[in-house]
């Protein structure tokens, strides 16, 4: 909600002073008492949960950089060093690992609610691909980040990824040749890499900043989904500070205690045991995957066949989301009011979770153990390849057909005039006249 | 309201102990799951049993240090707090446990004169890492059949089941099942993670579970004489050096938890605070 106006008014001879030359507290007051729908569920307060996960990726990254050596047969020492002999080294060490988990698991659920809302439509199409933007980088910097341990699985799982690059017609073999920095993942592979994996968060914090300026420019979306009109602004809203500080506090209190039971008392569950075997190029794992949060591409990319084509569809299906602002043609925006698409979604979250399930297993693996079923082209009919083509098939109808075809069909729900109508009546009880025309509203 | 946090939690539940579910599918394929063998140091409360690392200490030294080395190991680390020759009285200076002054002293490790440079051997002090059996993983493999013994530093944690996998390998060897085809150097145990299908020559449904690991079974009954009087008994010498090497992969294990109770505490007082804050600000708003 921009264009509010500024209410700070400086009391010190001091903030005068400032405010005239750089306006910077004028500038946090506005950003603190920022009008915000009043009707936010706990799904909106994971904005705020996954900007703690920044800061606390990039503090424990900073220290850990103070200790680590960024050599081949160095850095897996150095990383025990770190567990071992360092000051609460391992409290660090294990807050960072499996920080990038916390990081995921709330970036999912920050988009999956982006995306049941209808947040990334317009006016808001820049915060969603801003988003997306921040989603890659994410990833980048986790694998970057998963590499330096230089363990069994750091090394392997750069080869096989630094591989798919190579898969590139014409180019891919000197682009990989140029990454690696010579013929082969090596030390001076893992050197660029700690050097990627230092800078790119300072990107994403940069993203980050954009993200929020086309946020407050396009305003908050809210669960109904509707733009709040003007004369409905003291209504609907509320200011920022204290009411969503103290509600996303709680909640990035709850998140936190989900995160101290696996830095305490599991931190490895989410990672991977040959992780903690120094990396040997000369052995390989008996099977190579990436972590968890990876696993649903990682399943996209071994259910094609071509290396290549496999490449594109990996990559196909995150590019996807930068049009998703376009290829849904819904007026509404929040799924509470479209009783089918809903449906749709649903079963996309479901699909999204077997592509992880696929991810993790061999691919040749019988889906149903014992039963034996008959060859379709390379692959058994009741195996994980099967299942994840099925499910990658999904994935993509999902946004290039389901989407754009139901949002003309589907006839939504009546969507409420006002946020207070829904909160004062009920849900359901919305006279007639308030059926949307969400043209109107924008 | 309350039910949104729940659903949204449970959520968030939900996606880890899929992420956990799906674990165990990346376990290497057709090895016996472990023993259900139960450890002190298990669970978010456990504690390591000192005079069960100090036995395991001893069954490492006697045995598996002829072949395996400790390279992230030094003796300083077996006198720290938590550790098999732990004593409060030295707190300030685990470095001047006698034990381990005198453990150490039992080896001698590679120096240089201070004075000439030329290389000597002198007694290892606290601060020297515990010597590897070979100079180099070529020698090691040379005399092993090829196949380097591995460090055990961080063992518990470089395999699935951790202690239970070490105590599992080592009381589980059998004699192979008639047809079974066991090669030179390689020896059947149905915990060790491999595929068996090639050595395999009776019905092909039921291909055993298991692998063929280089090291011959390391321990028998009465091998270690334990100080404390405990029945030296296969078993008994597994569980200890598997608790030692559990200690080793994961020391600061106690702190950690220990850290975790007083974590959990403060961010659930800290969470009721919050909440208590959050429904009187919002208290006469409708939402």
């Amino acid at each position: 909600m921009s264009e509010h106006e500024s209410t700070y008014v400086p009391k010190t001879g001091f903030e005068r002073w400032l405010d005239t030359r750089l306006p910077i507290i004028r500038f946090a007051a506005d950003y603190a008492t920022i009008p915000t729908p009043k009707n936010l569920n706990y799904w909106w307060t994971f904005g705020g949960i996954l900007a703690l996960c920044l800061v606390i990726q990039i503090v424990t990254g900073i220290v850990l950089v103070m200790h680590y050596t960024p050599n081949a047969d160095l850095a897996f020492a150095s990383v025990e060093h770190i567990m071992r002999d360092v000051r609460h080294g391992w409290m660090i060490r294990y807050i960072h690992s499996n920080g990038a988990s916390m990081f995921f698991l709330a970036v999912y659920i920050h988009m999956l609610r982006g995306l049941y809302y209808g947040s990334y439509k317009a006016p808001r199409e820049m915060i969603w691909i801003l988003g997306v933007v921040l989603f890659l980088l994410m990833m980048a910097t986790a694998f970057l980040g998963y590499v330096l341990p230089w363990g069994q699985m750091s090394f392997h799982g750069a080869v096989v990824i630094t591989n798919l690059i190579g898969s590139i017609p014409i180019v891919g073999e000197s682009i990989t040749t140029w990454l690696w920095g010579g013929f082969a993942v090596d030390n001076p592979t893992l050197n660029r890499f700690f050097s990627l994996h230092y800078l790119l968060p300072f990107v994403i914090a940069g993203v980050v900043v954009l993200h929020l300026w086309a946020l407050h420019a396009a305003g908050q979306n809210n669960p109904v989904g509707i733009l709040i009109p003007q004369e409905q602004r003291s209504r609907d809203t509320v200011p920022f500070h204290p009411y969503y500080t103290v509600k996303d506090g709680f909640a990035i209190i709850l998140f936190l205690m989900l995160f101290a039971v696996f830095v305490f008392f599991n931190p490895n569950a989410l990672g991977h045991a040959d992780n903690y075997i120094p990396a040997n190029p000369l052995v390989t794992p008996a099977h190579i995957v990436p972590e968890w949060y990876l696993l649903p591409f990682y399943a996209m990319l071994r259910a094609v066949p071509d290396k290549f084509l496999g490449v594109l569809v990996m990559f196909g299906s995150i590019g996807l989301l930068f049009v998703l602002p376009w290829l849904d043609t819904s007026k509404v925006r929040s799924m509470r009011y479209r009783p089918a698409m809903r449906w749709f979604f649903f079963i996309f979250v479901l699909v999204a979770f077997m592509l992880g399930w696929c991810g993790a297993k061999a691919p040749t693996d019988q889906l149903i153990p014992g039963i034996e079923t008959f060859q379709l082209f390379d692959g058994d009919l009741n195996s994980y390849l099967w299942l994840s083509r099925l499910l990658t098939l999904y994935y993509f109808a999902f946004f290039l057909i389901i989407m754009p075809w139901v949002g003309l069909r589907e006839t939504p729900l009546p969507v409420p005039e006002s946020i207070s109508s829904p909160v004062l009546s009920g849900h359901g009880s919305v006279p007639t006249g308030a059926v949307a025309d969400a043209e109107k509203k924008g | 309201m309350k039910l949104s946090v729940v659903k949204t939690l449970a959520s968030g539940v939900a996606a880890l102990a899929l992420v956990g579910a799906a674990a165990p599918a990346l376990a290497s394929g057709g090895a016996e799951h472990p023993k259900e063998v139960p450890f002190s140091f298990e669970g978010p409360l456990g504690k390591f049993d000192q005079a069960q690392l100090q036995r395991g200490y001893k069954v490492y030294r006697e045995v598996c240090s002829a072949c395996h080395s400790m390279n992230l190991m030094s003796f300083r680390n077996l006198g720290q707090e938590t550790g098999p020759f732990w004593d409060p009285k030295f707190k300030h200076n685990p470095n001047d446990n006698p034990y381990v002054k005198a453990i150490a002293a039992e080896y001698e490790v590679d120096d240089i004169d201070s004075e000439t440079g030329e290389p000597i051997k002198r007694k290892a002090t606290p601060a020297d890492r515990f010597p590897s059996p070979y100079p180099n993983a070529t020698a090691a493999a040379a005399a092993n059949g090829g196949a380097a013994p591995p460090d055990l530093s961080v063992m518990a944690k470089a395999r699935h089941g951790g202690a239970r996998y070490i105590y599992s390998i080592l009381t589980g060897y059998v004699n192979p099942p008639a047809g079974l085809h066991v090669g030179n150097n390689q020896h059947y145990n149905p915990y060790f993670p491999g595929d068996l299908t090639s050595a395999w020559h009776g019905d092909h449904k039921h291909t055993p579970k298991g692998g063929f690991i280089a090291m011959p079974q390391p321990l028998t009954a009465g091998q270690v004489t334990f100080d404390d009087g405990t029945k030296s008994t296969l078993e008994q010498q597994a569980k200890d050096v598997s608790a030692f090497i559990a200690w080793a992969s994961d020391p600061k294990a106690t702190e950690r938890k220990q850290t975790g109770v007083a974590v959990m505490i403060f961010l659930a007082l800290f969470a009721g605070l919050t909440y208590a804050s959050y429904r009187r600000i919002w208290r006469g708003i409708a939402h």
